[in-house]
């Protein structure tokens, strides 16, 4: 192989093969590593970061950028519990308020962003410090679980209803019995949804357009406000989807919950870029960039790789895929099939 | 009178192309000349090689006796020879003050010292804006400034080593005529000092007030050069066009059914009100200065600004588009000028680039029927000529030309009522432009079609009539046949009395 097809052969498979190097290397180092309840454990591990990641690949695809989908995914956790807890309300209304929220938030960060003319980033992490705060005030700060005192003589009596619990713990018979868990199912749904949405649409089209030439996309007539909100509306939703689902998991409106979940799953959407030589925001890409952390984690944890090496690795793993995307990219000429 | 530079059997290709072929030209101390000449005649090409951009294939150039060969741009520099460029805010640092821009050289300059002192530094840039007649408060920052101020700054920066020779490209292109004044006494000045100023511009009114020569360009070599007591400024653009406009013979189109209407338009305060009609199969061309107000008309037209009075009409119905979107709906389509940065998508291949606009035929229920898709760019690649490898090759693969010949065949893909292309022929080659104007004039029937360009060979190759606009009006109006060249370069620049 000449140099450039050897280049080209590396930006394009180079990550997916690091990808099943690793996943053998683990196979044979990690006694039990490769069965299925552990490739399950490693799809559950990421399917909440993994739906956060997709939707702020279409934030990235628009050329934007969403700060605040962790603090959506906790305030949706936080107002789960609360409808459910406190204002003893049921489980399909809890949902309903989730995802309006987080329709809401997206909606404002979109105005904000295309009719206030704040820079993308500055908007969005007003609104993450702005829904952190906002999260607290009703429980004064405290966790939300059945039982807690809500005044001098009262205690919150409602409990989270079994439905609610059954999206974040139940598991699916496949094959073996009670193997794949909710969570799973909806990560995987939601990914071939915004796969097909951003890939095999119009609108998808017109969005990656807005993302590289806005000007030239607005001057054929594309409604690019319009676009840009609604790819802040996807975020938005995705994010309170992935809080429900923490929330359904956990059983309880924990407040310190999900401090992790906006940078891992920007780092899965920006390894994302790296994977068949994209070099630009996917949905493909980002479902590996999560599977490649998740899959790397597991397998250390199974070597008893000491918990505190964990983000050093996916820092790692992040610089890695920048400069496969960046570097490797830019040697190669640009433009290309979507 | 000294010479400071001169240039013999300068050569220059790109490629396959001979951009310069061997250029003889002498510039010399206490004089400005013009250097005249039609897109792609090589202007840029030649600046770029003096200004160290290009190294020169053949020939020799000697500045003040001295051989000279710089390496870079900042070779050419140090070495004397300063240029300022078109786009203005390449010369200044907008968000540091006058004095700060004035003195960048000497802090940029090795050894100059940790510590800037402020105090010293605003004495000695004081003193140079005063040497050049500029009075303007150096603590002001740049991007508070006018433009020509601006531009002056630029020049005096460009003045703080003592240059031997200063170019400027296309100095006046942004600025008023009250401006332009106050940059033409700043070169009598340096002119005066003994720079030689090499000085390269359209604009007849530039051109009559500081040329003390004028050498034109036409295919890579000097066409003409006019000197002292024989400033032939029709001669000058009759050199500069020379054979060119016989090539393309166009046999203008009888019209008879109107489409496009403007009634009474009024581009700018104080411009008279416009009235126009754009007729079924017909190709106008609209041709004037930068400032001229043609880039305004498009926009117009196009659904992105509104005019300060009067009304459009379309077949015969009122048209008041506010947008791109409403303007494409209601069958105007505009290509726009300076197709990176409003045009292309850099991300995209060469179908979907085509297609952007027409996304929605190209799918069902939303989703994009990629083989249709295919099937159009393919097909337009064959008719419009667009040299690649296959309609899925990324857009930034292509020649400007063929980036150019894609983004007009963008709009080629369904039929319209009225076309407008914005400088169409920009950056582009001669072959891929004669390309593009035989399609669209093949094409013309069952539409009208308006070409909005500055440089008057462009329009006399591809239109049936030729509007000409000077400070927001319109100045002449010709049929493509047999025009009084002279009098249409007179109203370009706005001097039709003088001429």
């Amino acid at each position: 192989m000449s140099g450039e097809r050897l280049l080209n052969f590396a930006i394009r498979y180079g990550f997916l093969i690091l990808l099943i190097g690793m996943v053998l290397f683990f196979s044979f180092a990690a006694n039990g590593f490769a069965s299925p309840r552990s490739a399950v454990f490693v799809l559950q591990s990421v399917a909440i970061t993994g739906i956060l990641a997709l939707g702020v690949t279409c934030t990235l695809v628009v050329d934007g950028f969403d700060l605040s989908i962790g603090a959506v995914a906790t305030s949706a956790l936080m107002l789960s519990a609360y409808s459910m807890v406190i204002l003893e309300q049921s489980a399909f209304t809890a949902i309903v308020l989730c995802l309006l929220m987080g329709a809401f938030v997206g909606l404002v960060n979109g105005i904000l962003i295309v009719k206030f003319r704040v820079p993308d980033l500055l908007a969005t992490l007003g609104m993450m410090f702005l829904l952190i705060g906002l999260q607290r005030i009703p429980t004064q700060g405290n966790s939300i679980a059945t039982g807690m005192s809500l005044s001098a003589d009262s205690v919150a009596e409602g409990v989270f209803s079994p439905a609610f619990l059954w999206l974040g713990r139940h598991r699916f018979d496949l094959v073996i019995e009670r193997l794949v868990p909710v969570p799973v199912v909806i990560f995987l749904v939601i990914a071939l949804a915004i796969w097909a949405f951003l890939s095999l649409t119009r609108h998808g089209r017109l969005m990656y357009a807005i993302g590289s030439n806005e000007r030239a996309a607005a001057l054929v007539g594309t409604p690019v406000s319009r676009y840009k909100i609604a790819a802040y509306m996807i975020s938005g939703v995705t994010a309170s989807i992935g809080g429900i689902l923490l929330a359904a998991r956990l059983g309880r409106g924990d407040i310190a919950s999900g401090t992790n979940l906006l940078l891992d799953s920007v780092a899965a959407a920006l390894i994302g870029f790296a994977v068949l030589g994209a070099a630009r925001p996917n949905a493909f890409g980002t479902v590996v960039g999560a599977l490649f952390v998740g899959i790397l984690l597991q397998g250390m944890t199974m070597m008893n790789a000491p918990y505190y090496t964990q983000d050093f690795v996916k820092g790692a793993v992040l610089v890695v895929a920048l400069v496969f995307t960046f570097y490797l990219s830019s040697r190669r000429g640009a433009g290309g099939k979507v | 009178m000294a010479k400071a530079l001169e240039i013999s059997g300068l050569e220059k290709s790109f490629g396959r192309n001979h951009v310069l072929r061997g250029i003889d030209l002498v510039l010399r101390s206490r004089e400005v000349t013009v250097l005249m000449g039609a897109n792609g005649a090589g202007k840029s090409t030649l600046v770029k090689v003096i200004c160290g951009y290009h190294s020169a294939d053949g020939g020799s150039l000697e500045l003040a006796g001295e051989p000279f060969h710089p390496q870079d741009a900042a070779d050419a520099i140090s070495k004397g020879v300063v240029t300022v460029h078109q786009s203005i805010d390449d010369g200044v640092i907008p968000d540091l003050d006058v004095a700060n821009n004035l003195m960048l050289d000497r802090l940029a300059k090795p050894g100059s010292g940790l510590f800037v002192r402020e105090r010293k530094m605003r004495r000695e840039a004081r003193r140079i804006a005063e040497s050049m007649g500029l009075h303007l408060d150096v603590t002001a920052r740049v991007a508070d400034l006018e433009v020509a101020d601006r531009q002056m700054i630029a020049i005096a920066r460009a003045m703080v080593g003592d240059p031997k020779l200063l170019i400027l490209d296309e100095p006046t292109s942004s600025l008023s005529a009250t401006e332009a004044d106050r940059l033409f006494s700043l070169i009598d000045r340096l002119r005066d000092q003994g720079v030689a100023i090499l000085y390269i511009s359209h604009r007849m009114s530039d051109i009559r007030r500081i040329a003390d020569r004028i050498v034109t360009m036409r295919d890579g070599a000097v066409s003409g050069v006019f000197e002292a007591d024989n400033l032939d400024y029709e001669g000058a653009v009759t050199a500069m066009l020379g054979h060119r406009m016989t090539e393309v013979d166009i046999d203008p189109v009888a019209v008879d059914t109107p489409i496009l209407q403007l009634n009474d338009i009024v581009l700018r305060q104080g411009a008279a009100p416009i009235d126009a009609s754009f007729h079924d199969g017909e190709v106008v061309a609209i041709t004037g200065l930068l400032g001229s107000g043609k880039t305004r008309l498009a926009e117009i037209l196009f659904g992105l600004a509104e005019p300060l009075a009067g009304r459009l009409r379309l077949d015969g119905k009122p048209y008041a588009p506010r947008s791109a979107r409403e303007a494409v709906s209601s069958g105007v389509f505009m290509s726009p000028k300076d197709r990176a940065a409003n045009a292309v998508i850099g991300a995209f291949d060469i179908a979907d680039n085509m297609t952007l606009p027409f996304l929605e035929a190209f799918s069902r229920l939303s989703f994009v029927k990629t083989r249709a898709q295919r099937n159009a760019a393919d097909g337009m690649i064959d008719r419009i000529g667009v040299v690649c490898q296959s309609a899925e090759d990324g857009i930034g693969t292509l020649s400007g030309g063929n980036q150019q010949k894609a983004m007009i065949a963008r709009w080629l893909l369904k039929p319209c009522r009225a076309l407008l292309l914005d400088e169409p022929f920009q950056g582009v080659d001669i072959g891929a432009r004669r390309d593009i104007g035989r399609h669209i004039r093949q094409t013309a029937k069952g539409r009208t079609t308006i070409v909005f360009v500055a440089e008057i060979d462009e329009a006399l190759e591809i239109a049936d009539r030729i509007v000409i606009l000077n400070e927001g009006a319109v100045a002449g109006e010709h049929i493509n046949r047999d025009i009084d060249l002279t009098r249409m370069v007179a109203e370009v620049s706005g001097q039709q009395d003088a001429a």
